[in-house]
């Protein structure tokens, strides 16, 4: 039974790092930037999602509040930033790291202006169902109703995510553009809007990891948040151990160190929760730098 | 004339690849633009489908002044360009590779039509619509490229070297598939060639490049027939 607890506890916080690291494969896939402010726009997020909680009281009417807040602000971002900066950047030894760089500050300025805005205190947002474990034969797991609820929605998301992406024209846009931005253009695909496009994706998964993130933990969060921090971290390790590239990779790196951790936790030390995540991505790079299903760099003409 | 090029200049730095090139294609004719490594064939073809910005001169299709337009827009107006080394996209099936050429059309049903339609033209990537396009040899790669192109229904088709990389039998067929696209489909191509020989044999028109200037422009047989030119890109 503990077994089984541990297993599904590792899932649901591996689905959360899942979605954190689609939006930095789906960032990193379109513009080649690794975006640290990923967490700073989750952040952002869930105080929209906040803000519709608080007015409207349903947490049914903040996600998707959170997941279009997210998705236009970080749209606005590759739009004004980050394209300004790839032109006035765009040679010399600084231009392969400028727009990475700008991230890391833009990350300081987020936090900075929900300071402003909203003060540095403690929020909270109310889960909408009960984190109270279910009972199984007497015994109380610490799988809840909650986490399994951030199950279901997560791989709904994914679901609709993998349509989009296998199934629609728009997918095939942002693939094309992905990886060969110049045969799409060619092709007749406006790659510069595709690239917003996958910025706003991103976003939206942000969105949604940053407010499950902060709901499956105590419900509180301030600018200041441990739990943002550790989103990041993980979601960008996640998206590693996956290959960067992949959103498949991304999901299957974000269960993967889930789970690892919620073991190690269990059955070796819970000392060990923020050194964890930094060992599995160190032993991953040692053994698969390709990442988990990353095919190994070749050619590329 | 269908493409008039005039005084195109193209810059790469302080290089100058392209130096007032004027050239003019009839409509439903064939050019060659054969020339040395480093002629600048390439780059004028780039400047033409507006992935390379020209720095002076003057690209007019069917009437209307294109210099410097984006290739997005250029594939609406007609023109598909086929780059240098198979471009296909190898994580995509051929299928999707083939799709993604109508995609700006947003037509699903003039989609499947096209789909249909360049499988009768290259039967094998029929038999391979449903692999990724990495599993193909080098001749499906490139009819896989151009069959990319004519997916977008071109009026002008622009070729960078289809013959690169290719088995001697498998070129010919290429060729040979290029000059019946253009008649029965009455496109304007312009194929750039380091194949001069199988290029010229093909086409309507030759032009010749050299160090980004063009220093001949005939009909393709009487270029073949010119000793100046045999002896400098036929070989013999």
């Amino acid at each position: 039974m503990q077994l089984l607890n541990t297993l599904l506890i590792g899932v649901t916080a591996g689905s959360i790092y899942a979605l954190m690291a689609i939006a930095f494969v789906l960032v990193w896939r379109s513009t080649r930037v690794i975006n640290f402010a990923q967490a700073g726009m989750a952040l952002l997020s869930t105080y929209f999602g906040y803000e519709a909680v608080s007015r409207i009281g349903s947490f049914w009417v903040a996600l998707p509040v959170a997941m279009i807040g997210g998705a236009l602000f970080a749209a606005l971002v590759e739009l004004i930033l980050m394209r300004l900066l790839v032109k006035h950047a765009s040679s010399g030894p600084i231009a392969g790291v400028a727009p990475i760089i700008a991230t890391l500050g833009l990350l300081g300025v987020i936090r900075s202006v929900i300071s402003m805005i909203w003060g540095g205190q403690d929020l909270r947002i109310v889960a909408p169902i009960s984190n109270d474990g279910f009972t199984i034969n007497g015994s109380t797991l610490v799988f809840s109703p909650l986490k399994l609820l951030v199950l279901v929605v997560v791989a709904v998301l994914l679901l609709l995510l993998t349509i989009l992406f296998q199934k629609t024209n728009l997918g095939l846009a942002l693939r094309a553009s992905a990886h060969a931005p110049e045969i799409a253009r060619l092709s007749g695909v406006k790659v510069d809007s595709v690239r917003t496009l996958g910025w706003a994706l991103a976003g939206a998964a942000g969105a949604v990891a940053g407010l499950f993130q902060t709901v499956n933990g105590n419900g509180n969060f301030s600018p200041d948040s441990i739990e943002f921090s550790l989103l990041l971290v993980s979601g960008f390790i996640a998206a590693v151990i996956g290959g960067l590239d992949s959103l498949l990779g991304a999901v299957i790196g974000g269960l993967f160190l889930g789970i690892t951790i919620s073991f190690v936790l269990m059955y070796v030390s819970s000392g060990l929760f923020f050194i964890a995540p930094f060992i599995i991505l160190l032993l991953v790079l040692f053994i698969r730098p390709q990442g988990i299903i990353g095919v190994k760099a070749g050619r590329r003409a | 004339m269908s493409l008039n090029v005039s005084n195109l200049t193209v810059h790469h730095g302080a290089i100058c690849a392209v130096n007032q090139v004027s050239l003019a294609v009839p409509t439903g004719k064939l050019a060659a633009i054969i020339g040395a490594n480093g002629a600048g064939k390439t780059t004028l073809l780039r400047a033409l489908s507006g992935l390379n910005k020209p720095s002076n001169g003057v690209v007019n299709w069917m009437g209307q002044t294109i210099t410097g337009t984006k290739p997005e827009k250029l594939v609406r107006l007609g023109i598909s360009h086929v780059s240098e080394g198979k471009s296909v996209i190898p994580e995509l099936t051929v299928k999707e590779n083939l799709e993604l050429g109508a995609i700006w059309r947003k037509n699903g049903k003039e989609m499947k039509e096209s789909v249909d339609q360049v499988v009768s033209i290259f039967p094998r990537l029929g038999e391979r619509i449903s692999q990724r396009s990495d599993t193909l040899s080098g001749g499906e790669r490139q009819m896989l490229a151009i069959g990319r192109a004519i997916m977008s229904k071109p009026k002008l088709l622009l070729l960078d070297e289809p013959s690169l990389g290719l088995a001697p039998l498998v070129v010919e067929q290429i060729f040979q598939t290029i000059r019946e696209l253009t008649t029965q489909m009455r496109l304007t191509v312009l194929l750039v060639e380091q194949n001069a020989m199988g290029a010229l044999k093909i086409a309507d028109l030759g032009i010749v490049l050299n160090l980004g200037k063009v220093v001949a422009v005939n009909h393709a047989q009487a270029l073949i027939e010119d000793p100046a030119v045999r002896a400098a890109y036929l070989g013999y």
